[in-house]
């Protein structure tokens, strides 16, 4: 509801000009976008202004991805935009991926004329409702003067309490009428107030209920780096001394090298993570969800634990595990009013020594490793390792989804929030290329490689062209085993080893379809292939000296390398295997 | 199964009941009757929903329809604590012989014949669940032609209204 009296003093503008307003004022610097016939008058105004910088991609599921990646990487808001129609359908799985992730994320589409909404329009989709079960929230607008307060709400839904995408689906004839603009501040959303600040005796509880427990261990989800909540995570973990495990959308909220760190739980986890949830009294759950790659069968999960659990969604809460202390709140409120809490009952709690000597030999007996094999072609996960040595903590690094997103999530040292990128809870390939731009755009001064797979990076690897001509210059490191890798893993463990559509090189014909070197250099970046041990570390130092342009390396690694730890679906996690065939030895209680 | 009456105030926005019946879809959950209209309040709907579930999942339920952003307030009306009704119309088949019967019938159930032709009534009754179960049980043997029913409305007894406590926290 416009203030009348407000609106009589207002400037004029267009509603095209409104979307660009309200999004100045939102502090939003960089857009990523495709136009098309349903949003020209919004574009034909975003050339004549120089606040916010627009990224043209080639396909719209890049602008999608590249706008979480912009989120992931600046801890703000990601923005894309497109056209009605085959335009706004195309956004659709990075606004799935948004929404099963959490990411912030404002996705602007055009609509066909009011007048012609309904009728089977040229490009007309109901992107609304397609979205519906994959939004936080839409909006569509015909009305230009409801522009300014659709866009503040937008933000405020996007960003506050669990993130999420929110799609405004902006009519033409809304983009090229005139209202005046009249800015809300903050929008009184009366079904949309999210609970900050935790029960102060729901906290006192989970503080004495953390000092009586014997084998606690902080399960710490990506809700936590939603939260910003790094430093009162580092600050509460070490005060009560217990083992941290992060899960996959939570790598680096915690420091991979800090003694308390035991890594990744879930069906790749590591072996002391997957049974330290297992054998332990009291998970402390930090803005995680339980999902099903980190619990297997949920029934014998964590047999013997109670559960705090500490989520800014209520839903969450009980959804899959019912919760002994139920705290809902933001992550960071919730310890920072837990610290105190800690102090009053720390004196009394029990000793965590034993648990640490059971902790400390599972991680001796397994660590994360691998084997090379004997094809003679090169161990993906040792190239995987190399490039984060090589790099360091302060890279950021996106993968695609799969066996190197794994491995990448797995041999790579993650020392802050931020630094790595991929797609948890959809599990959407082609992510890679297109967030990895996303995040050169939201920190240009740092390395960012995109670590994806031959099958991934042949989904959007377009993007490559958006790269070289806006100065992106972002690193690609294929992990090429011309297969579709996960897949074939499962098919070799629990399908016989028959390889149904797997193989993307047909194995008695040319060796490269495409030659990745020679798309790279077509796009105009540097392309390099790595086929031996002694290439690897000179094609990353190349790659890390190169910054005119983006480089591509091809690394041919073997297709017979697997993800392992591993617990195979729908079983019990206690039934985690080390390696093939290879099961630690369970509980010595 | 059992059933669960959840009575959720809304912003009249539009989309808002595919919001809420996709929810119900999405989730696998059932929902039994639905009923919609305004309220004493401008621009708020209310939606009474009849929901199939058990107890863990309703609670599940009502916290993902407390996430729509259009959603306010979702209140479960326990059948002691809220007056809950039901409206019908149903056609009957009619002939002489059974005329007196069926207006008796009628009358008994407190119902109204709101149309009459020579070969049919069509009779109007408001009542809760199981009293338009026991008319329609009564009127079967007649013939009985076609039936609108609605879903159910509910509210809760005493002085208090859905949308007090909204307004009064703000």
């Amino acid at each position: 509801m416009v203030d009348q009296t407000a609106a009589k003093d207002a400037p004029i503008l267009t509603g095209s000009g409104a979307i660009l307003k309200s999004l100045e004022i939102l502090g939003i610097k960089d857009v990523f976008g495709l136009p098309g016939g349903a949003i020209m008058p919004f574009y034909d105004e975003l050339m004549s202004q120089t606040a916010i910088r627009h990224i043209l991609v080639r396909h719209e599921q890049g602008a999608g991805h590249a706008a979480e990646g912009y989120a992931l990487a600046n801890g703000s808001v990601g923005v894309c935009i497109a056209t009605s129609g085959p335009g706004a359908t195309n956004l659709v799985t990075a606004i799935a991926d948004a929404h099963m992730d959490s990411i912030p994320m404002i996705a602007i589409t055009g609509q066909v004329f009011s007048t012609l909404m309904g009728t089977d329009a040229f490009q007309e989709v109901d992107i609304v409702g397609i979205t519906m079960p994959i939004t936080k929230h839409s909006f569509l607008v015909t009305d230009p003067a409801e522009i300014p307060e659709v866009m503040a709400a937008a933000y405020q839904i996007a960003t506050e309490g669990r993130p999420g995408p929110v799609l405004i689906d902006v009519t033409k004839d809304a983009q090229i009428a005139s209202a005046p603009f009249v800015w809300p501040g903050r929008v009184d959303l009366p079904g949309f107030k999210p609970v900050q600040k935790a029960h102060g005796k729901q906290v006192q509880a989970a503080a004495q209920m953390i000092a009586e427990a014997e084998r606690p261990v902080f399960y710490v989800g990506g809700g936590t780096v939603r939260a910003k909540a790094q430093n009162e995570l580092r600050t509460f973990a070490e005060a009560v001394g217990a083992p941290v495990i992060t899960t996959l959308t939570a790598r680096g909220v915690f420091p991979d090298t800090h003694k308390q760190n035991l890594g990744m739980p879930g069906m790749h986890g590591t072996v002391p993570a997957v049974l330290s949830l297992q054998e332990s009294d009291l998970l402390i759950v930090l803005g995680a969800r339980f999902d099903d790659r980190v619990t297997g069968k949920v029934s014998e999960f964590a047999p013997g634990a109670k559960v705090i659990h500490i989520d800014i969604d209520p839903a969450e809460i009980g959804k899959i595990r019912e919760a002994d202390v139920p705290i809902v709140g933001d992550v960071r409120e919730v310890l920072l009013d837990l610290i105190p809490e800690w102090k009053a009952v720390a004196k009394s709690a029990k000793s965590l020594d034993s648990w640490w000597a059971r902790l400390n030999k599972l991680r001796e007996d397994f660590p994360l490793g691998y084997v090379d094999l004997d094809d003679g072609l090169l161990a993906p996960q040792g190239i995987i390792k190399t490039i984060g040595e090589m790099s360091g903590p302060e890279a950021i690094y996106a993968a695609g989804v799969g066996q190197h997103q794994m491995w990448s999530a797995q041999f790579i040292e993650y020392e802050r929030p931020g630094a790595w990128l991929n797609s948890g809870g959809a599990g959407t390939m082609g992510f890679s290329v297109p967030a990895a731009m996303g995040a050169k755009v939201a920190q240009p001064q740092r390395v960012v490689w995109a670590i994806d797979g031959d099958g991934c990076f042949q989904m959007t690897n377009q993007e490559l062209a958006t790269c070289v001509i806006n100065d992106i210059p972002i690193k690609v490191a294929i992990i090429n085993n011309s297969s579709l890798g996960m897949v074939r893993q499962w098919q070799t463990l629990f399908y016989d080893g028959r390889h149904s559509f797997t193989d993307l090189q047909p194995l008695d014909g040319p060796e490269f379809i495409p030659d990745f070197v020679k798309l790279a250099e077509a796009y105009g970046c540097l392309g390099i292939r790595v086929r031996t041990e002694e290439e690897v570390k000179p094609a990353i130092e190349l790659a890390l000296k190169t910054n005119d342009r983006p480089v591509v390396i091809d690394f041919i690694v073997s297709r017979e390398a697997m993800v392992w730890p591993m617990v195979p679906q729908g079983v019990g996690n206690s039934n985690v295997q080390y390696a093939r065939e290879h099961a630690p030895s369970w509980g010595d209680e | 199964m059992s059933q669960h009456v959840l009575s959720l105030l809304v912003e009249d926005k539009p989309g808002l009941l595919t919001r809420v019946a996709g929810l119900f879809a999405r989730r696998g959950y059932n929902i039994h009757s639905l009923a919609v209209g305004t309220t004493e309040v401008e621009g708020l709907s209310r939606i009474t929903l009849v929901v199939d579930v058990e107890g863990a999942p309703l609670e599940q339920v009502t916290k993902q329809l407390n996430k729509l952003i259009n959603v306010l307030k979702i209140v479960e009306l326990e059948p002691e604590q809220s007056v809950q009704r039901e409206h019908m119309l149903v056609k009957v088949r009619i002939d002489a012989g059974t005329r007196s019967q069926i207006l008796e019938a009628v009358n008994l159930f407190r119902a109204r014949v709101v149309d009459v032709a020579p070969d049919s009534l069509v009779i109007e009754v408001t009542g809760d669940t199981q009293k338009i179960e026991a008319l329609l049980r009564v009127l079967e043997p007649f013939g009985i032609k076609e039936i609108a029913q609605s879903g159910l409305l509910a509210m809760g007894r005493g002085s208090k209204s859905i949308s007090e406590r909204i307004f009064k926290n703000q």
